[in-house]
């Protein structure tokens, strides 16, 4: 009796990333919801600039590397191309969906073009060696921020759900974590739930996964999980931050 | 006539560039070669617009009207522009109710028009332009009625031909005007 | 052959891509190029095509990109600052070996510039247009007609040799209307297995992609790349000639610099000079075949540009240095008249024997 396999969806190649780095766990769950959708024949995979831009190699369907920052536009040509038959998603970083990139996600997000977006928060430049994200906590040492993020030099880490909240735009924004058990599982329902309404043509879907990231961070794995806990989720606290079709529901 | 260039010059709004293109339009189903080419930008809005055409038997080189052969001015501004750049022996055609002086040069033929005032009589305020039109193009002998209305129809939308017949009679009107003497 | 119509230069190049399949146009306003967006606005929702204003030039290159992947024909179009913008795109799609179709209606630089016809991203357009080693086809209509053709020809190029073709235009070749005739040919699209579509589970996944960390790998694509850039030079240049039979005074010029020439060497025909013009109409690649015919009896060329002189390199190049090249200018969104051109002309004849 199998117990456990690998997901179709995911390819059977070695991953690159670090040991104790949660990149694997999200690839899974992405892998798991196309498996569960029966959608992997006409999905297409964005991948981004920074530690995921090898995604395209993971990933068992058509797969497209989009330059840093750009892949909501390279997605919306994808998707745009035909709608019908495109199932589009992006996975970006912090530095590629919030720092570099923030134009194409707030006009992505304000079209509510009909995608899927997960965006993986580490709080820092992994692919590059540790320099300061966007989503950096005030404090944070980094290469580039080597006495702690100041916000008197560089400001305040930007809270992405919350900001797009505040569009019209988007369908559905939800930020998660995978530190636990019981959190992996509520995050694979948000990733499930964000492929579904693009399914369902709802429109644009967006899941942040607070990440960690322990060779950058300077830790082990477990108490880069505990970090996430103690110093990541009070700042960006988990929960749903848009949800229009459940809104629109309450309110009849 | 083997190669006529024209310019039209005056306010934004008075449409100097729909004349020019009604001008292209004519020469082009007369199987002329023809080219127009606008100022344009800022100055568009609101300010000055010119547009220049050349009407052919041969092919068109540069579309660039730097020295016309027929100057259309329709303001001062235009006139002072212009009036130096007009080829020996060329046309100016000019909306006395808007330019007050006279044409400085002595080698040109020029007639004044009084288009705005004429269109406001004829209760067609917006259609000075094509007053000063039917002046010019019974001026050239080529107000033939059925080529107007032939033209007039690629540039006035289907949905507004009642325009058509307005924009012809108007430009009756320039046609019959006689100034005085 | 099919009633003409008057249209606008940039409305032809909109018509003209329609025509050609293209039901995908992502841009962002800009002058003096922005008609052919107006035009897409409005045409593209009644054919079952998509029209989408982007964020940013930036944005715009991107989505075309994410088309482009998918096989489909899909354009943008820009003015020159805009171009620059989306110059990082142009090296992803060269990278990623997507073809595409991208519209440059030039006007001054640099920087914000001006809005008045300008060729002076001759350079851009034909040494890169971004960063790493690649071409585009780039393509420079001469009338209203040619923006309509070399549209359709710059999708069917582009297709064929999974490359951007780039239409570099003017201010004065988008804004001017002339004759048109329509009633075109085009090729049919070939297949593209290599799109990123879905599997449909049908096959192995397609990658787009442009990363590669193996420098002897990444060599190897860019030594083919060349290998294709090379074939593409020997085939696919294009070119008129007028008047070159007899020249001794060659002009050498493109769009809008071309006509304003031609009227002057019409002139100086009437005078007795011998002269004659060499018309890139592909820049690149640069037709070097023309130039080595006029070589043997040509003693002076004239390279006539709307900049400070980008083209007469290639004269250079392609005369191979044999005869002197003359510039004759204007810059910054200025024309060259008929009468500078003329000068230019007459000062070559004058010193017509010195070779």
């Amino acid at each position: 009796m199998v117990v456990f396999d690998k997901p179709h969806a995911l390819a059977d190649v070695p991953m690159h990333y670090c040991p104790g780095c949660t990149h694997g766990i999200i690839h899974r769950l992405v892998a798991e919801v196309i498996d569960e959708l029966g959608i992997e024949g006409k999905t297409i995979g964005i991948a981004p600039v920074g530690c995921s831009v090898f995604a395209y190699n993971y990933f068992n369907c058509d797969t497209i590397e989009a330059a840093h920052g750009r892949a909501p536009a390279v997605a919306t040509g994808v998707k745009r191309s035909d709608p019908e038959n495109h199932i589009v998603f992006t996975y970006q970083g912090d530095g590629d969906l919030a720092s570099i990139g923030m134009a194409e996600t707030v006009h992505a997000a304000a079209r509510n073009e009909n995608i899927t977006v997960i965006f993986v928060n580490n709080a820092i430049y992994g692919m590059t060696g540790g320099q300061m994200a966007p989503t950096s906590l005030v404090g944070q040492v980094t290469q580039t921020s080597p006495y702690g993020r100041d916000p008197k030099l560089c400001g305040y880490p930007v809270r992405v759900c919350e900001m797009l909240a505040q569009l019209e735009g988007p369908e559905y924004l939800e930020r998660v974590t995978v530190n636990n058990v019981k959190n992996i599982r509520r995050a694979k329902a948000a990733i499930k739930k964000a492929f579904q309404n693009q399914v369902d043509g709802k429109g644009f879907s967006l899941v942040e996964v607070v990440s960690s990231c322990p060779t950058n961070w300077g830790m082990t794995p477990q108490a880069a999980l505990k970090w996430i806990d103690e110093a990541m989720l009070p700042y960006y606290p988990l929960g749903v931050y848009k949800d229009r079709s459940a809104e629109q529901e309450e309110n009849k | 006539m083997s190669t006529r260039e024209y310019l039209f010059s005056g306010f934004g709004g008075q449409g100097i560039l729909f004349t020019g293109k009604f001008l292209a339009y004519k020469g082009l189903m007369e199987e002329k070669q023809v080219s127009w080419l606008p100022s344009y930008g800022p100055e568009m809005r609101g300010g000055t617009a010119s547009c220049g055409v050349i009407i052919s038997d041969e092919q068109v080189g540069s579309p660039i009207v730097s020295n016309p052969d027929v100057l259309i001015a329709m303001n001062l501004p235009s006139l002072d522009k212009y009036e130096d750049e007009v080829v020996s022996g060329g046309y100016v055609f000019a909306d006395s109710s808007l330019i007050e002086r006279k044409v400085k040069r002595d080698d040109l033929h020029v007639y004044y028009i009084p288009a705005t005032r004429l269109a406001s009589e004829n209760g067609t305020p917006t259609l000075a332009n094509m007053i000063i039109l039917g002046k010019l193009l019974s001026v050239f002998g080529e107000d033939n009625e059925d080529d107007l209305r032939r033209a007039l129809g690629k540039v006035i939308s289907a949905k507004r031909a009642d325009m058509l017949e307005v924009n012809l009679k108007a430009m009756q009107l320039g046609a019959a005007y006689q100034e005085e003497a | 052959m099919a009633d003409k119509v008057l249209m606008k230069g940039n409305e032809a190049i909109a018509e003209a891509a329609i025509i050609a399949g293209c039901r995908h146009y992502f841009g962002y306003p800009i002058t003096p190029q922005t008609e052919i967006a107006a035009y897409m606005a409005k045409r593209m929702p009644k054919i079952g095509g998509v029209f989408l204003q982007a964020e940013s030039e930036i944005a715009a290159i991107n989505m075309v990109y994410g088309v482009a992947a998918t096989g489909k024909r899909v354009m943008t179009s820009s003015s020159s600052p805009g171009i620059s913008l989306k110059s990082e795109g142009l090296s992803y799609l060269a990278g990623a070996d997507l073809p595409s179709l991208v519209v440059n209606v030039q006007r001054g630089g640099p920087g914000l510039g001006g809005i008045q016809p300008s060729q002076a991203d001759y350079f851009q357009a034909t040494k890169g247009g971004g960063h790493g080693d690649f071409r585009m086809l780039v393509l420079a209509p001469s009338s209203v007609q040619e923006m309509a053709e070399l549209t359709i020809k710059g999708f069917e190029l582009a297709d064929t040799y999974r490359m951007t073709a780039m239409v570099l235009a003017d201010g004065t070749m988008g804004q001017m209307m002339e004759p048109v005739a329509l009633d075109l040919e085009v090729k049919p699209a070939p297949e593209k297995p290599w799109a990123t579509t879905g599997t449909k589970l049908a096959r192995e996944h397609n990658i787009v992609n442009s990363l590669f960390l193996s420098p002897e790998e990444l060599e190897k694509f860019n030594f083919d790349r060349y290998e294709k850039y090379r074939y593409i030079e020997e085939n696919e240049a294009m070119y008129e000639e007028y008047l070159m039979d007899d020249a001794d005074i060659c002009v050498v010029a493109f769009g809008i610099a071309a006509r304003v020439s031609k009227n002057a060497i019409n002139e100086a025909r009437k005078q007795g000079i011998k002269v004659g013009l060499i018309r890139p109409i592909t820049l690149w690649p640069f037709p070097t075949a023309p130039f080595k015919k006029a070589i043997t009896h040509v003693k002076n060329f004239i390279s006539v540009e709307l900049s400070m002189g980008q083209m007469i390199e290639d004269v250079r190049l392609a005369t191979e240095c044999k005869a002197p090249v003359a510039l004759c200018n204007r810059a910054g969104g200025m024309i060259p008249s008929p009468e500078q051109v003329l000068a230019a002309i007459q000062e070559a004849n004058k010193n017509g024997g010195a070779r």
